[in-house]
């Protein structure tokens, strides 16, 4: 356990894992009467044959894998899904250009890791800027740390690091003189909206990554569809990451919320 | 010359109270009404339902075989043919083909060769063990992508000529669209469709599951570093289409595969499965295809008003007649000549309605269907907290985007000709993924074709 509600796991799953590039997810599936739930992938090993997965707990099917224990199986395991990050098809001098800053959140945290160490790993500069509501809520940070050049930790408590949110450093490192060449955000819709907001103030691109709901995760089921810059795109097999000055964020948090009433349903039983 | 009986109708559900369960409408012959059915069959020289059959079933001799009450000779004869009579002689649009052909039919009602074989194909498995090959293959590595129709009957026939077949399928359960897309009052997953694909396991084909052909692993891996000679692509067509029209990302629109796929592969119609779904009170299924009744079918069960938005008339509907008919019968209402424009939200960004124009046909188009032409200023709104979207769907392109030399043609099939060879050697390809959305028969048909095709391809090498 990460924290008081999220977990980390490693999963046996040797395909997935010499398949898996940063940016991608894959989908499990507890048991036989589990929803298929997507998770972005948090770190793999080849050589090991295995993947990482980091969940938090926020509806019926989560919970079950949250609380699955050391040795347990999963009944189904199926990836890597969707493109991996834009970097990984750059060219190493488009890399050796790149200053990339990325604003974690929350359980978005864990999949930052792969997309830092990838880039870390080619030489390319890369700052993590980690906001969580107190300081009892990160996760990641030591990992996170020896991949990156420079980590900032921010609460919005500040009980620890930077007081406020993580745009707010972000903004506040620009205004010290720091120069980035792209932002990548990946974290809870709302935080990914205000990243977007503050990149666009700033004059920098960014990325970022959407949890939509999926079913299937392969583009059968549409469940998925976002609009990305006035087209409906499918975050399963177009994405999981888009331009996020495109992406209608406002839709997608509504339609996040599509089977809440099921879901509180099942919570209360 | 046969005694001149009626055709014997199949008993089924009472509608009131199927309307209200995922139980089987039809419930099929038993022997008794088997054997009197059986009595009709002419026995044609030149028999022409024979031919009308995509994979060629010898029916003459199926039925005369029941009619002598030798059911286990019935289930050979099919055998020889298809491994999945008791899933066919449920889906197939028999009226169109065996029985469309069928002599009896011309002055008067043809055999009712669907329900006979569904009767073999249910009594084989609820009489006959499965019959296990002890034989390990012997032959060259075969893949199979996809365990739909067309998977299943290409691995079928490659396992019975002693190849090593290995089918990998995204889902985690085998069977494409007989598991995620047609309903269980239709076509029971744990007996029928399980059994059936038991029966192909058992001929020593292996089937791998939550395998994605093109992410986890690619056709060139497999050819090049897993072994395999040969590669069957029998992926059908699952990406669903939208109108293209103002609010259909609201909350509440589902594509009827988002939809099935709950209810269906993740049984959200249990209450003890965690998968959830909406049909809302008041649903509204767009299109007129068997899909689009499958899903209203569904939705009315889950307890929704449910009406079908169609925007032809009743004539040219592409479903089934008996699906109609069915869905008639179950309570759901028919909206003809009748075509969405927009759906409208509420202030929360839910539907809570669809905004309509009246249809008129018009001149006939290429394809010599009366095509549907807005009447100016009809629009109205039809009230509605969901809508589905049953508009067809079009082939995944995943693996010809992974795969090189592997050609398209404009509608993203892929190309291939009449057995199946793609435009990359040792690669061929059958079902929906070649055709486009089409039937479980026809896929079926081009699996089988594809098979024998790969036997021939790889004795030549």
């Amino acid at each position: 356990m990460l924290t008081s509600n999220i977990c980390k796991m490693v999963l046996e799953a040797p395909r997935l894992a010499k398949a898996a590039l940063p940016g991608q997810f894959l989908i499990v599936r507890a048991d036989e009467k589990g929803e298929r739930i997507p998770l972005t992938i948090s770190d793999y090993d080849a050589a090991a044959g295995t993947v990482t997965i980091v969940t938090q707990k926020i509806g019926a099917s989560t919970t079950v894998i949250v609380d699955a224990n050391e040795g347990d199986s999963f009944i189904d395991v199926v990836g890597p899904l969707g493109n991996a990050s834009e970097f990984v098809t750059m060219s190493p001098e488009e890399l050796a250009a790149q200053k990339v800053v990325f604003i974690a959140g929350g359980v978005g945290t864990a999949p930052v890791y792969p997309q830092a160490k990838w880039l870390h790993e080619k030489g390319v500069a890369v700052d993590v800027i980690i906001g969580a509501r107190n300081k009892d809520l990160f996760i990641y940070t030591d990992e996170m740390r020896s991949v990156c050049d420079n980590l900032y930790l921010c609460t919005d408590d500040g009980s620890f690091g930077f007081h406020g949110v993580g745009t707010a450093q972000l903004e506040a490192l620009v205004a010290q003189g720091k120069q980035y060449t792209r932002v990548v955000a990946i974290g809870p819709m709302i935080m990914m909206k205000f990243a977007t907001l503050t990149a666009k103030k700033l004059g920098l691109p960014i990325i970022v990554s959407l949890n939509t709901l999926m079913v299937d995760g392969t583009g059968m089921c549409g469940a998925c569809r976002v609009s990305v810059g006035g087209q409906t795109k499918f975050a399963c097999v177009d994405g999981p990451e888009f331009d996020g000055y495109l992406v209608d964020f406002d839709e997608a948090m509504r339609r996040q919320g599509q089977y809440k009433e099921e879901e509180s349903k099942w919570l209360q039983k | 010359m046969a005694a001149k009986i009626d055709r014997l109708k199949a008993r089924e559900q009472d509608p009131k109270v199927r309307a209200h369960n995922f139980e089987e409408v039809c419930y099929g012959y038993n022997a008794q009404e088997a054997l009197q059915e059986s009595t009709r069959c002419l026995h044609c020289k030149n028999p022409r339902c024979v031919q009308a059959c995509p994979v060629g079933i010898n029916i003459p001799e199926f039925i005369a075989k029941i009619k002598e009450g030798d059911f286990a000779g019935a289930a050979s004869v099919i055998a020889v043919d298809s491994s999945l009579p008791a899933i066919c002689g449920r889906v197939c649009p028999q009226e169109s083909q065996c029985e469309g052909s069928c002599v009896l039919g011309i002055k008067g009602e043809s055999v009712s060769i669907g329900k006979l074989e569904r009767f073999v194909g249910d009594w084989s498995r609820e009489n006959l063990p499965v019959k296990a090959t002890s034989a390990a293959p012997s032959g060259p590595k075969v893949a199979v992508i996809g365990s739909g129709p067309s998977g299943l009957a290409c691995a079928n026939d490659l396992a019975k000529l002693g190849y090593d077949v290995t089918i990998f399928e995204a889902l985690h359960r085998p069977g494409g669209v007989l598991e995620y897309g047609i309903p269980e009052f239709r076509l029971p997953k744990d007996t029928v469709v399980k059994h059936e694909i038991d029966n192909i396991v058992a001929q020593g084909v292996k089937i791998e599951t939550n395998v994605i052909i093109g992410r986890t692993v690619t056709i060139d891996q497999l050819l090049d570093q897993e072994g395999f000679k040969a590669v069957f692509v029998g992926t059908g067509a699952g990406l669903p289409k939208f109108m293209g029209i103002p609010g259909e990302n609201l909350n509440g629109v589902f594509s009827a595969n988002e939809f099935l796929t709950r209810n269906n592969l993740m049984k959200a119609f249990r209450d003890d499965y965690l998968t959830p779904i909406k049909a809302g009170k008041k649903c509204i299924v767009v299109g007129g295809g068997n899909v689009a009744m499958d899903a209203a079918r569904t939705a009315i069960r889950l307890g929704a008003d449910t009406t079908i938005v169609y925007r032809r008339t009743e004539v040219e509907l592409p479903a089934r007649k008996e699906e109609v008919h069915h869905a008639k019968e179950e309570g759901i209402t028919f909206a003809m000549l009748t075509n969405p424009t927009e759906i409208l939200g509420d202030d929360k960004g839910w539907v809570r309605a669809v905004k309509c124009i009246k249809m008129e046909l018009g001149e006939p188009d290429a394809s010599g269907r009366r095509s549907p032409v807005a009447i100016p200023g009809s629009e109205f709104e039809i009230e509605a907290d969901t809508v589905i979207m049953a508009l067809g769907t079009s082939p995944n392109p995943l693996i010809a985007r992974t795969t090189a030399g592997l050609d398209q043609n404009r509608r993203g099939c892929l190309v291939a000709d009449e057995v199946g060879a793609t435009t990359r050697p040792g690669i061929f390809a059958g079902g929906d993924a070649v055709t486009g959305a089409a039937t479980v028969i026809l896929a079926m048909g081009a699996g089988r074709r594809a098979a024998a095709a790969i036997h021939a391809y790889l004795q030549s090498q």
